[in-house]
């Protein structure tokens, strides 16, 4: 199953809105609520970082029984130091970004702890996919 | 854990009478999860959805929601008979009318004991800020107080589940301990009855069907508004001179627990929401699951609007009731009379400690398409389709509540594409309908009343 969802950069006002539906199809397909959870975080960083700190992205989510796997792709500045965005607290994210409540520097992190499988690629000056798989049976 | 009857059905105190029923659909237009759909005329429960809010109740045209009750004269198989009042039913009087007078009233009806429930909210409150130090990681903590509240996240917040304390609420605890109070005075356990006066139908289910309880220590549901008549007349008619309160003149803030705000005012400090009306609840606890808000220590959620004043059960208007209330309080503060406490012994203290925790609750998962996840998937890409041919008006025609409802209920074999009358539309162009047919569908829906053909003969 394929779901696909566009992002626009700075539009924080619907900055969580792919979480929320993916959530709701996750609980229609009766899945452990802790899976639910993790996916649900992960995915939610992942899509606020496109609005936060890219020009617009495409979200693309597929289910199968076993597993979700998400796609976050984006046309953006793209991430010079993957390793150092990873790190706990580390941020780019301009004061203003801030003062709403966003950036601060957990988002890469919690999606790694929140993710079975997490691929990043960016290319700087083009964009970056980040790429998130979760298992429905992760015994 | 909730308790399902033999047959395998959630017990709801919401029943929808049949006989009086119009059909009119709002009822199922209006339910926050979804439970209720229209089929042959008439409003029909999917049990395992409800959440006992009572939002139905208050939109049902013709009083064709019954609300379950004990019949009063239950309370005489007791020699003691003990009325649990919440504080908002003294609020539902005019002020002109005592609180002694109400209380004496009461009795007056067969009571021998009259408690106000809040008189356990205080040991509850300092049992709740125990638990927030003994919890430390477990934020926000979610008040257990309003039944329907613990139901909807049950069904459509599993994963907020733990985040409930799981102690019981102040009207278990007073039950608890005036029981206690009675069986030490030498009464036996089965001779004292214990009623409580509900503002809602959750709480009723709450006594009837307790979740994460065994049982409750209280004997008998009495609706709110029933007493009310009942206690109103009796004051109008008699209007006897009446001694002073028997029992406890209890009066402190505690009173207002039941009201929005009630338990967050009495809370420690930190970040701590009041959140009343089931739909700005459902609408926070999206966000929460999602954690886009993070950093909230308590969660104060009540299912009716002004809370426990707003009840169904409750005649009066909710805000008048709360400001009523409140000014109780005031009143108590201001004359410089002393806040009059309940006192605990020790011994009783330790016996409330020992029966006020909650068991694990457990999750009732009613989005679900399948147990099963790869037959879910199945149902789901299926749903989807039939979502695509479906308007998205939202009309209910159909008797399903919107166009996504339609397509699950398709899925789960409880309905049919052709139900949409879009889509009757459509097949009649395509002559795969014919008009005989369609207007089947319709009264197998709405009865056929509503689609009587020889009911407008004198007007087109
Ligand atoms: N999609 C993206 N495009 C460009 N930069 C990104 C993207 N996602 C993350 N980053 C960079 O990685 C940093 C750390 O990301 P994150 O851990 O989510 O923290 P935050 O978003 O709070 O800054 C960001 O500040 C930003 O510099
Ligand atoms: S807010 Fe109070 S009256 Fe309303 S459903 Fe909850 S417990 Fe009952
Ligand atoms: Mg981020």
């Amino acid at each position: 199953m394929h779901f696909r969802y566009k992002i626009e950069g700075g539009d924080f006002t619907n900055a969580g809105s792919t979480a929320s539906a993916v959530k709701k199809v996750l609980k229609q397909l009766n899945i452990d609520p802790v899976i639910i959870k993790r996916t649900v975080v992960g995915i939610y960083e992942a899509e606020v970082n496109i609005v936060a700190h890219a020009y617009n992205g495409v979200i693309d989510v597929d289910i199968d029984e076993n597993r979700i796997f998400a796609r976050f792709e984006d046309a953006g500045p793209g991430i010079p130091d993957i390793t150092k965005a990873m790190e706990e607290g580390y941020s780019t994210a301009s004061e203003i970004v801030r003062e709403m409540g966003f950036g601060a520097g957990m988002g890469l992190s919690n999606i790694k702890n929140n993710s079975d499988k997490l691929e990043i690629i960016s290319q700087v000056g083009k964009g970056t996919t980040v790429e998130i798989t979760n298992y429905f049976n992760s015994k | 854990m909730t308790k399902a009857n033999q047959s395998g059905e959630i017990f709801h105190a919401i029943h929808f009478r049949a006989d009086m029923c119009i059909g009119c659909s709002h009822c199922m237009n209006i339910c926050p999860v979804e439970a209720i759909r229209v089929r042959e005329g008439k409003a029909r429960l999917i049990p395992n959805r409800c959440v006992d809010c009572g939002e139905c109740y208050r939109v049902c045209p013709v009083g064709a929601i019954a609300v379950e009750q004990n019949d009063f004269e239950e309370i005489f198989r007791f020699p003691i008979r003990i009325a649990l009042i919440p504080s908002v039913f003294f609020g539902q009087f005019p002020e002109t009318i005592s609180r002694e007078e109400i209380v004496h009233s009461i009795m007056d009806l067969g009571f021998t004991h009259v408690h106000e429930v809040e008189e356990g909210a205080g040991f509850l409150n300092r049992l709740y800020i125990e638990y927030r130090k003994n919890n430390p990681n477990n934020r926000p903590l979610i008040s257990p107080f309003c039944p329907a509240i613990v139901r909807l996240i049950e069904v459509k917040f599993p994963t907020l589940l733990d985040n409930i304390i799981l102690l019981k609420n102040p009207m278990e605890i007073t039950a608890m301990k005036a029981r206690k109070d009675l069986t030490e005075k030498g009464y036996k356990d089965t001779e004292i009855g214990i009623f409580y006066v509900s503002p809602c139908a959750a709480k009723i289910v709450a006594i009837k069907s307790p979740v994460g309880e065994k049982d409750s220590s209280v004997s008998g549901v009495i609706n709110l508004n029933y007493l009310y008549n009942k206690t109103f007349r009796l004051i109008r008619n008699l209007k006897k001179a009446h001694g002073p309160l028997p029992g406890p003149n209890f009066s402190s803030q505690e009173i207002c627990w039941s009201l929005t705000h009630g338990e967050t005012d009495l809370a420690e400090s930190g970040r701590n929401l009041a959140i009343d009306d089931i739909k700005n609840v459902i609408e926070f606890l999206e966000k929460l699951e999602n954690e886009e808000i993070k950093g909230i220590d308590f969660l104060e959620l009540r299912a009716c609007d002004e809370s426990c004043a707003g009840g169904i059960l409750c005649p009066a208007n909710r805000f008048l009731t709360a400001e009523k209330m409140k000014k109780r309080v005031q009143n108590t503060l201001s004359e410089g009379k002393e806040e009059k406490k309940i006192e605990y012994t020790p011994e009783m203290e330790k016996f409330l400690r020992d029966h006020i925790s909650l068991e694990k609750l457990t999750p009732r998962p009613i989005l679900k398409l399948d147990d099963n996840v790869a037959e879910a998937v199945v149902k789901m890409k299926r749903m989807y389709e039939l979502n695509g041919f479906l308007p998205q008006v939202d009309c209910g025609i159909c008797g399903s509540p919107s166009c996504k409802a339609l397509a699950e209920d398709i899925v789960q074999h409880t309905a049919e594409l052709k139900q949409c009358i879009f889509i009757q539309k459509i097949m009649e162009q395509n002559e795969k309908l014919d008009i005989q047919e369609s207007v089947n569908i319709m009264r197998k829906i709405w009865s056929e009343s509503k689609l009587d053909k020889n009911s407008l003969r004198d007007e087109i």
